[in-house]
């Protein structure tokens, strides 16, 4: 069993200056902080929020009853997702506000603990497929990256390694099969779903989750309690804290700092980066640690207002920015769902369906966008099942046959209709665009007195066609089910229910990374064009977002970054 | 750890559903915590024998919400009713934890007796159980509802969520449900055969 080792204890030798720094803890950070501190590098990582343990029965909620709660699982502030999600943040924080430009929309997640949003996602993990780092190439839309699969390719089969993930070959064209373990069997409406699925011409594989199902690395398998997004006591799945901190914890060269809310990247007369200045938010003192390197592994959008807001005579457009790229071409995951009702799952026979804490299988683009209206795909995940009731259970009883109702009768149908839904939720690719980006608020400051971002937000067609799609697709599966859609299809006007840029919590781009210094921020390693000791190991250096999560290529990318970093310091550079 | 060793501890888990391969004393304290906190928040159990005295509810509005829950989820033949489940305290917990909700609650209890009023000359408590129907009739189905009853019907619909949130994650809802899940299970085998066979009916 992992627990969480104490700090190291003070070393007689000054600990600074840091071989590197790190800004945040989540999937980059504590990749980054896991890879240097196994190479020999003494460590620093920053994270602004607190600590978190998942081994701890104080902070895991896992398997707790609803009736263990008052709230029954309710949202709590600092819980957008419930009282027992792991994660602490959400949208709106206090003290730390963001801005929006008129009439746009913008949502900005934010994490506040060790971890970051390891803490919170359905642990799809998906690899970027060949297309996706050629975009442009294909359709002329966006840009390439200025790398390829292959140069990602034996980093993903490290994480796979490393981490573990579960999920089945299949040798689609662009959705790379990984070192899976096996995947476990579809629950009973997903079977329905797939077998719909496969009359329909849809793609429908086992899902891609980084959930363990097999020993690895001393992390027992997963024991299908349902609960991830509790913080898994068994460490079966992934988070950063638990996976990845601690053992960089253990090699004693890695220090964590909580409660540090960086400000800045400093630098030298030379422009070099020579450390960060951060707040201690539990007094509200300002700090400095230096480091011979410094990674930002804040999330994209944090990332790119460390940078805006790191500001000097050598870099007075902030720094990595003399190319005025950061904070553009920022991207989120297209979204919208669709649920109804499936007469046939009626009285299911009870069973156990929780599973793992998310769906069992998937639908990976499975259409030529080139026979379609717009440019780009999208990937569907599944819900549906005997999951436990909690607060909002069935809150559209009204939609089921009865239409509402009360009493015997009323009761009898909640028992009856339980288990008989489904939905599906799309996630597709945007493409970045000039009037989507952030940047420095001129008036507004946050609690810490740094000022926060003003963000701007537009889709495109590209986005809203892709996005009827989605809707047209659901009910099209769900009629094909013989069952009754929920919702009415939303028009044009509604967007067709696309939802607000951020609420996917998928952001990347703002320190993009490309082939010359004159359109991006970073290098093809991560790192700075303008400040070579300076990486982003985040969502930041994407080009474009491909129909796939995120969290398995900021990792990958975060190893080679590391690998970069340490290799370069072996030849002297750094 | 071997396959031996991890079928052995985990059918000797799967024994007893509240453990898990996690250190026993951790899960015992995280239980204990959590019932501790149910007692203290919300208050669910009168203190020796005392009545519940909600905090967020009048004297009259509790009369009104401990009836109302009823109608909406009776004891039957399997499980026992709103009520016995303790809905109306979540309610009263709810409406202190999370103030949104009070606005709604209370003028749509308001409305509920305006319309008995309107209809029988007294409010819901005092109406006999013909006049509280025609009156649920007229706003439980939210699709049909007549528009002068709107107002009703949205604070109807709202009202049958919340008790159906409170009755169905309570301990006799998730056991009249048949809830089976939230426990280590050794080997996930997905549908069982006789789920399979119910599936794959005519």
């Amino acid at each position: 069993m992992l627990a969480m080792p104490q700090q190291a204890p003070s070393r007689a030798r000054a600990p600074e200056p840091y071989d590197v720094i790190i800004v945040g803890s989540g999937a980059g950070g504590g990749m980054a902080a896991y890879e240097l501190t196994k190479a020999g590098a003494r460590v620093l990582v920053l994270e602004a929020g607190g600590p978190w343990d998942n081994t701890s029965a104080q902070y895991s909620a896992m398997l707790k009853m609803p009736y263990d709660s008052p709230r029954r699982g309710a949202s709590t502030a600092d819980r957008p997702f419930g009282e027992w999600d792991a994660c602490i943040g959400g949208w709106n924080i206090p003290g730390e506000p963001y801005t929006r430009a008129e009439g746009t929309r913008f949502d900005w997640w934010r994490a506040r603990m060790v971890g970051g949003r390891t803490n919170h996602w359905g642990r799809i993990s998906l690899r970027f497929g060949p297309d996706d780092f050629r975009r442009k190439s294909i359709d002329g839309l966006g840009d390439d990256w200025p790398i390829t699969y292959d140069d990602v390719k034996p980093w993903y089969d490290e994480v796979d390694k490393l981490i573990g993930i579960f999920g089945s070959v299949e040798n689609l064209p662009n959705e790379p099969d990984g070192i899976f373990h096996p995947a476990p069997a579809p629950r009973y409406h997903e079977r329905l779903i797939k077998q719909t699925c496969d009359t329909m011409g849809i793609t429908c594989i086992p899902a891609r989750l980084s959930v363990i199902t097999k020993p690895l690395n001393g992390r027992a398998p997963c024991h299908y309690c349902g609960q991830c997004n509790r913080g898994c006591m068994t460490n079966s799945n992934f988070s950063s804290t638990n996976v990845l901190l601690t053992p960089a914890l253990r090699t004693g060269r890695l220090r964590l700092q909580t409660h540090a809310m960086a400000r800045e990247v400093t630098t030298g007369p030379d422009g070099r980066a020579t450390g960060v200045s951060y707040i201690d938010t539990q007094t509200g003192e300002d700090k400095h640690v230096s480091a011979r390197v410094v990674v930002l592994a804040a999330s994209a959008c944090e990332s790119a207002r460390i940078l805006l807001n790191s500001k000097s005579a050598r870099h007075p457009q902030g720094l990595a920015n003399s190319s005025g790229v950061v904070g553009k071409w920022l991207t989120d995951t297209t979204g919208a769902g669709v649920s109804g009702y499936i007469p046939r799952l009626e009285d299911v026979p009870r069973h156990n369906a929780d599973g793992v804490g998310g769906n069992h299988i998937m639908m990976p683009w499975w259409l030529d966008n080139r026979k379609l209206d717009f440019p780009r795909g999208y990937h569907i995940e599944v819900g549906g099942g005997l999951g436990m009731p909690t607060y909002g259970f069935m809150g559209s009883i009204h939609n089921y046959p009865g239409g509402g109702g009360y009493g015997a009768d009323l009761k009898q149908r909640y028992r009856k209709y339980w288990g008989a839904s489904v939905s599906f939720d799309g996630r597709g690719e945007m493409i970045a665009n000039e009037k989507s980006y952030c940047e420095l608020d001129p008036t507004v400051t946050d609690r810490f007195g740094i000022p926060v971002l003003r963000f701007h937000w537009q889709w495109t067609d590209h986005e809203y066609l892709q996005v009827k799609h989605m809707q047209e697709t659901f009910r099209a599966i769900i009629h094909e089910m013989g069952g009754e859609v929920f919702s009415p299809m939303p028009t044009r006007e509604q967007g067709y229910g696309i939802a607000n840029g951020g609420a996917i919590i998928h952001e990347l781009g703002g320190v993009r990374m490309g082939p010359t210094e004159r359109d991006s921020a970073l290098n093809s390693n991560c790192q700075a064009w303008d400040c070579d000791n300076l990486f982003v190991a985040d969502g930041g250096p994407f080009v474009s977002q491909a129909d796939k999560n995120p969290t398995w290529t900021i990792m990958a990318l975060a190893m080679r970054t590391s690998a970069y970093i340490m290799q370069q310091r072996r030849a002297g550079a750094l | 750890m071997s396959d031996m060793d991890r079928r052995e501890l985990l059918a000797s888990l799967v024994a007893i559903p509240a453990a898990l391969a996690i250190p026993q004393d951790g899960v015992d304290r995280a239980t204990a915590h959590a019932h501790e906190a149910v007692l203290a928040e919300a208050g669910t159990v009168g203190q020796q024998g005392r009545p519940y005295v909600p905090t967020n509810f009048t004297p009259d509005e509790w009369r009104l919400v401990r009836l109302l829950v009823d109608y909406v989820i009776p004891r039957d033949t399997r499980s026992g009713s709103a009520t016995d489940a303790g809905v109306p305290q979540f309610m009263d917990f709810i409406l202190g934890e999370y103030r949104s909700n009070q606005t709604w609650m209370k003028e749509g209890l308001g409305w509920v007796n305006a319309e008995c009023r309107r209809r029988f000359g007294a409010g819901f408590v005092s109406c006999t159980d013909v006049q509280r129907r025609e009156v649920l009739d007229a706003i439980a189905y939210p699709k049909t509802a007549a528009a002068t009853v709107r107002a009703g019907a949205e604070f109807f619909t709202r009202f049958r969520n919340l008790t159906a949130s409170g009755f169905w994650s309570s301990r006799i809802g998730v056991a009249d449900l048949g809830y089976i899940g939230n426990r280590p299970v050794s080997e996930w085998v997905g549908t069982p055969p006789e789920v399979l066979r119910w599936l794959e009916r005519g």
